[in-house]
């Protein structure tokens, strides 16, 4: 296992451990205001400091934790949920039209970034996480969909296919049985990624608005909040910024580490 | 050539005719009269029937969206339903400063990440390369509107070299106007070159373990000579794709970054629009969005076609 796989999964581990521990126990209610104790840097008491609220910084980033995982993994699952199908279907109908409008219909959706779509559906029912999650999801489909497809042409033209086509087995039952189990180690690494791409989007997105609404804690949020603070409280920008970081580095050096280990083909290759 | 611009002008076409189709119907579901919510709770039935006509939203929904394409195709976008002005002169004024925000970062992203990709390649596996390799990696992580507030907590508060906000106009010289463009510029810049260099790195070093590559060193080519007359133009075609993706993905964190800089682009208008319910602005945003990303994927497009004549051949 590669260096790359350790420190990932470490990092990775760490922020899914401190989301699920703060359904249990966070150091303070995360959304308990003192303001007497409002801006502190941070300490003993609290150890990422408080915010403008006087509200506990450690404890918001565990409970932060939690949107942005649930955001970002929903997102994947819409993403995979229909754009695996898709994709396993443009391959094994490939070259007719319905493979022709399956990939013509993934380049529209492409055209759409998620922070556009996310302004379309706020635009249409207001803000909120699920939009987020709707959005980022969305964006999801054409990439899944298109890495599947990739995936799966080379393996129709295989023997161990042709066998199965011999046997009397349908496209759709091939794809289920031979196809899928053989691309899923791709679309692993390919979770992971789109995983990752996901945090940074919800980020963004709560940042300006479009995401989770207070009293929901986000990290995003959080440095929205910072923004007005950032000359004279610098610790409320840095450390959900570097939370984001090291989560997304996490999962960045995880899917490095998964595609190196499941195809050693590619190792030291990076891009 | 002419055969495979013509399929690829037809693709682009279709795409934004159905682009404009979603984006025009998904608002129609938007729930709420937009002359009702402009006369507040108190306004009489035949006051908000006037301005329903006036607004044209008495006629049927094919007939409007068919009117907005033909308006939009001649540059009428429309009239803002809270300031009451051409929805094209609000968007054209907002533009000056999102477009050019968005092209100053690719430029930036490009001469960042071109050098990088290509030092990283030429020493693939020593020292400088996991150098540059580390930083891409930390590069990717990084979201560009938390960087964008650190460059204003460094550049602009500590060492005070340039504003924390607001932009100067053009009218004042190109230098002032892009000397306030320049910290936004390198805040959605930096983390597109981190995947750039990462592509222009693995793409190079596709291109070196190929057989042409092994004849250009054969007949004589030093490794450098055969990396820059040989290996760059081939390398160029995903690196192009990559570009061609970047520029949607920075027309869009431009409007994120604009928030961060108080900048007066797409982004404030759009988020000032989605508040006050002005739904047709937030459609021409979304469509002008749309039709720049369409576009530009078919002008990369074509530029394959230019660098690679096989594609020409093939389609």
């Amino acid at each position: 296992m590669s260096r790359n796989l350790i420190l990932g999964g470490l990092l990775s581990a760490l922020v899914v451990l401190a989301a699920l521990t703060s359904f249990l126990w966070t150091p303070y209610d995360h959304a308990a205001m003192n303001i007497p104790a409002k801006l502190q840097t941070p300490g003993a008491a609290h150890w990422f400091g408080t915010d403008h609220f006087g509200r506990d910084m450690f404890s918001m980033i565990m409970v932060g934790a939690r949107t942005s995982i649930a955001v970002a993994l929903l997102a994947v699952g819409i993403g995979m949920g229909l754009g695996v199908p898709l994709g396993l279907a443009a391959a094994a109908r490939r070259g007719t039209w319905a493979d022709e409008v399956i990939m013509r219909g993934n380049d529209l959706v492409f055209a759409f970034p998620s922070l556009v779509i996310a302004i379309l559906i706020t635009a249409v029912f207001g803000p909120g996480a699920v939009n987020a999650i709707i959005a980022i999801g969305i964006f999801n489909i054409p990439v899944f969909a298109r890495v599947t497809r990739g995936a799966a042409l080379s393996l129709w033209e295989r023997d161990f296919i042709l066998a199965a086509r011999v046997a009397g087995k349908g496209a759709a039952r091939i794809s289920a049985e031979h196809i899928l189990p053989n691309v899923a180690n791709l679309l692993i690494v390919q979770g992971t990624i789109q995983f990752s791409l996901g945090i940074l989007a919800e980020a963004g997105l709560s940042y300006v608005g479009l995401g989770a609404q207070p009293p929901t804690p986000s990290w995003g949020r959080m440095l929205a909040d910072a923004q007005t603070m950032v000359s004279f409280a610098p610790h409320m920008a840095l450390i959900p910024g570097v939370a984001i970081i090291l989560t997304v580095l996490g999962l960045n050096l995880m899917g490095d580490g998964m595609r190196d280990w499941l195809d050693p083909r590619l190792r030291g290759r990076g891009g | 050539m002419l055969r495979y611009s013509l399929k690829r002008l037809l693709s682009l076409i279709l795409s934004l005719a159905v682009a404009s189709l979603v984006i025009f119907f998904v608002i129609e579901v938007a729930p709420g009269d937009p002359a009702s919510f402009m006369l507040g709770i108190n306004a009489q039935p035949d006051t908000v029937a006037a301005l329903r006509a006036e607004l044209g939203l008495d006629v049927p929904k094919a007939e409007r969206y068919l009117s907005w394409l033909a308006g939009m195709a001649a540059g009428d976008f429309g009239t803002s339903y809270t300031y009451r002005t051409p929805v094209a002169g609000m968007i054209a004024d907002r533009l000056w400063v999102s477009l050019p925000l968005a092209l100053y970062a690719l430029t930036l992203s490009t001469l960042i990440a071109f050098p990088a990709g290509i030092y990283a390649a030429a020493r693939r596996g020593k020292p400088g390369d996991a150098v540059v390799m580390g930083a891409t990696q930390l590069g990717v992580a990084v979201p560009n509107f938390w960087f964008a507030m650190m460059l204003v907590l460094i550049f602009a508060i500590n060492l005070r070299w340039f504003g924390a906000g607001g932009f100067a106009g053009w009218e004042n010289g190109l230098l002032t106007g892009l000397h306030s463009l320049t910290l936004p510029a390198i805040a959605l810049a930096l983390p597109q070159a981190a995947i750039l260099a990462r592509v222009m790195r693995s793409a190079l070093l596709d291109i070196l373990g190929e057989d042409f590559m092994r004849t250009a060193r054969a007949k004589g080519l030093s490794r450098r000579q055969a990396l820059w007359r040989h290996a760059l133009r081939n390398a160029l075609i995903p690196v192009l794709t990559i570009i061609g993706l970047q520029f949607s993905f920075l027309l869009a964190g431009a409007i994120i970054i604009e928030q961060v800089f108080y900048l007066p682009g797409l982004g404030r208008l759009v988020f000032q629009a989605i508040s006050a319910r002005d739904l047709i602005v937030v459609e021409s945003v979304v469509m002008l969005l749309v039709f720049a990303v369409i576009t530009v994927n078919f002008l990369v497009d074509l530029a394959y076609a230019l660098v690679d004549p096989r594609l020409r051949a093939r389609t």
